[in-house]
């Protein structure tokens, strides 16, 4: 495991869906058993010179993420290794039987690429925002759980699962994320990454918010307030002994997610925390409401994912130290 | 199909469906009907079409079988230990504690189950991946599917006839098991189909229609299909929900039922008659 280090508040060059398809791309190079799936979203999601250079090995179903589901336990059962893509929503709710059963049950293959996480769905609106993606995935038993925060984590976890065996859910934000690592870091799934070291309060943070998450301790610091960051970017299996070292050195959590607070990262550190290291929680993430059509900055406001918010929950947990 | 042939094959018929029959008098309940339909289907395929060896199940260039009307599984069960996957003895554990005989097919649990299945429509798709998967290797295996007619209700089954069409999937031989009823009642009543193969034929599929009692009706139908190029093939199975129990044959409800014992032990005399009489 390569030292990881944080880079400055910048967006990167390369998009993500540019980062994940140039990835899949090696990999089938290498490996002859990669396939790609996917339900009409080939365009948006960048993978059209995937198709292109591998047309045999892709597999665009149409509108039919319940067979597309279906179609990569069915290919993982013969050793390919399916990656299968579609909107957030579409590739959870819309076809959570089938990877319930087909997938995760009958204990196949497949890698599940949720695109556009919550408020990233921005002009799309409420019905393609997925505030609920990682909760229902949550359910299901044995299933890993992954959220790359950039490019540099994106490569290395796609990598990573290639050669694993079981049912991944990867949340994938398709646009330009802010560089946290810098290229060449390594990542272990199942254990959180400590970003910044703090005295008073720990920020457990996943996908977008992690970069709201280090610009809120930097204006706690301003305020003689000392909070550490964790990126959790595996929410299942969940890093229990970070989360507990959190509490124990901290005494005070805040969890930040672009998701519901039900369910998801939230939900899963207050279960960690209230049977091994009972302290004061607050959670940053969408309350229990429907999402919205608009453009992301409005909609980041609108359902209190900003730093501000953050710094504010961070206040409010020291005061129920 | 020569004389010696057909016989035989009745001969595994009449076997698979006593062993079944054996398997539920012993659980005491069960899907009887969906199951007693497909025996005639599963003789054929495990007696004389499909390129297996059971001592190793998992072999890379098997023909796979997926029973998507997952269900059927204890006369599936049967028809793999009279095969010699697993013994005969376990066929008296079905759905007991710890078994590795389910309700529904489970391909971690029973040794020679290739999918697992239970959530209807689910198969349609697996089968579907596994034929790509096949083609993609070049291996020269075929993927047989059956569903229900009852399953047809499902759009994902529909879902994968336009795709298995689209992909021009001649690996992949289907069969719809149409004993004309579902759980609550005749297909007609709860929800119609209309004409099954009229509806495969305009998703692009290669169709037969054929008596799902009689051996060599599907054997020859399989044989036909198998030189069907360019596309995928469905063989409509006229069924009977029940068959050959009388007392489920002739039950109303008959999908799942409640086993009397006197009963049960009447049709497996029967059944045994009729093996040494084939």
């Amino acid at each position: 495991m390569k030292t990881v280090l944080v880079k400055e508040n910048v967006k990167e060059k390369t998009m993500m869906r540019d980062v994940y398809c140039q990835t899949l791309m090696e990999l089938a190079k290498e490996n002859k058993n990669i396939v790609a799936l996917d339900a009409d979203l080939m365009s948006s999601m960048g993978m059209v010179p995937f198709l292109k250079a591998y047309p045999e090995r892709t597999f665009n179903c149409g509108i039919q993420e319940a067979n597309m589901m279906g179609m990569a336990a069915g290919l993982s059962a013969t050793g390919k290794i399916p990656f299968a893509h579609s909107f957030g929503p579409f590739a959870t709710r819309r076809c959570f039987d089938q990877i319930f059963m087909s997938c995760a049950y009958a204990k196949l293959n497949v890698r599940i690429i949720g695109s556009d996480p919550g408020v990233t769905a921005a002009f799309n609106g409420g019905t393609h925002m997925p505030f609920e993606d990682m909760g229902i995935m949550r359910n299901i038993p044995g299933v890993t759980i992954l959220e790359p925060v950039d490019t540099v984590m994106l490569k290395d976890l796609i990598r990573q699962t290639a050669e694993m065996y079981g049912i991944f859910y990867i949340r994938l934000l398709r646009k330009n994320a802010v560089g946290i690592y810098e290229e060449g870091s390594g990542f272990e799934i199942g254990k959180a990454v400590k970003l910044r070291e703090g005295k008073d309060a720990t920020i457990i943070a996943t996908g977008i918010m992690v970069n709201e998450a280090l610009k809120a301790a930097a204006q706690l610091e301003q305020q003689g307030i000392s909070a550490g960051v964790i990126n959790m970017f595996t929410l299942k299996p969940i890093d229990k002994t970070a989360i507990i070292e959190a509490a124990n050195e901290t005494g005070a959590v805040v969890t930040a997610e672009n998701h519901s607070i039900l369910n998801g990262l939230g939900s899963a550190v207050a279960e960690v925390l209230s049977e091994n290291a009972p302290v004061p929680l607050e959670r940053v993430g969408v309350e229990d409401v429907f999402g919205e059509v608009g453009p992301e900055d409005y909609l980041r406001e609108r359902f209190g994912l900003t730093a501000d918010n953050i710094a504010k929950k961070v206040m409010k947990v020291l005061e129920r130290k | 199909m020569n004389e010696n042939k057909k016989k035989e094959l009745e001969r595994f018929a009449a076997r698979i469906r006593l062993e079944t029959m054996k398997e539920l008098k012993e659980l005491g309940f069960g899907h009887v009907g969906g199951s007693m339909s497909i025996v005639e289907t599963l003789a054929v395929l495990y007696g004389e079409v499909m390129k297996i060896d059971p001592n190793s199940p998992r072999w890379e260039d098997r023909d796979w079988l997926v029973v998507s009307k997952g269900h059927s599984g204890p006369a599936v069960y049967a028809t793999l230990a009279l095969k010699g996957y697993f013994p005969l003895e376990e066929l008296m554990t079905l759905n007991k504690p710890g078994t590795n005989l389910p309700s529904h097919c489970d391909r971690n649990k029973t040794i020679g189950i290739d999918m697992t299945t239970g959530s209807l429509g689910q198969g349609v798709s697996t089968a579907i991946g596994v034929a790509l998967g096949n083609r993609l290797d070049k291996r020269s295996s075929y993927v047989y599917l059956i569903v229900g007619d009852g399953e047809c209700d499902e759009g994902q089954v529909w879902e994968g006839a336009l795709y298995a069409a689209h992909q021009k999937l001649d690996n992949l031989i289907a069969f719809v098991d149409a004993n004309k009823k579902q759980l609550d009642g005749y297909t007609k009543d709860v929800n119609d189909l209309g004409d099954i193969c009229e509806k495969f034929k305009s998703f692009g599929w290669d169709i037969y229609n054929v008596d799902g009692a009689d051996v060599e009706q599907i054997y020859d139908a399989i044989e036909a299909a198998k030189k069907a190029k360019g596309k995928p093939s469905v063989i409509v199975l006229d069924t009977v929900k029940g068959k050959g129990c009388s007392f489920a044959e002739n039950a109303e409800a008959n999908h799942h039922m409640v086993i009397d014992a006197a009963q049960a032990e009447k049709v497996i005399a029967e059944l045994e008659r009729k093996v040494v009489e084939l």
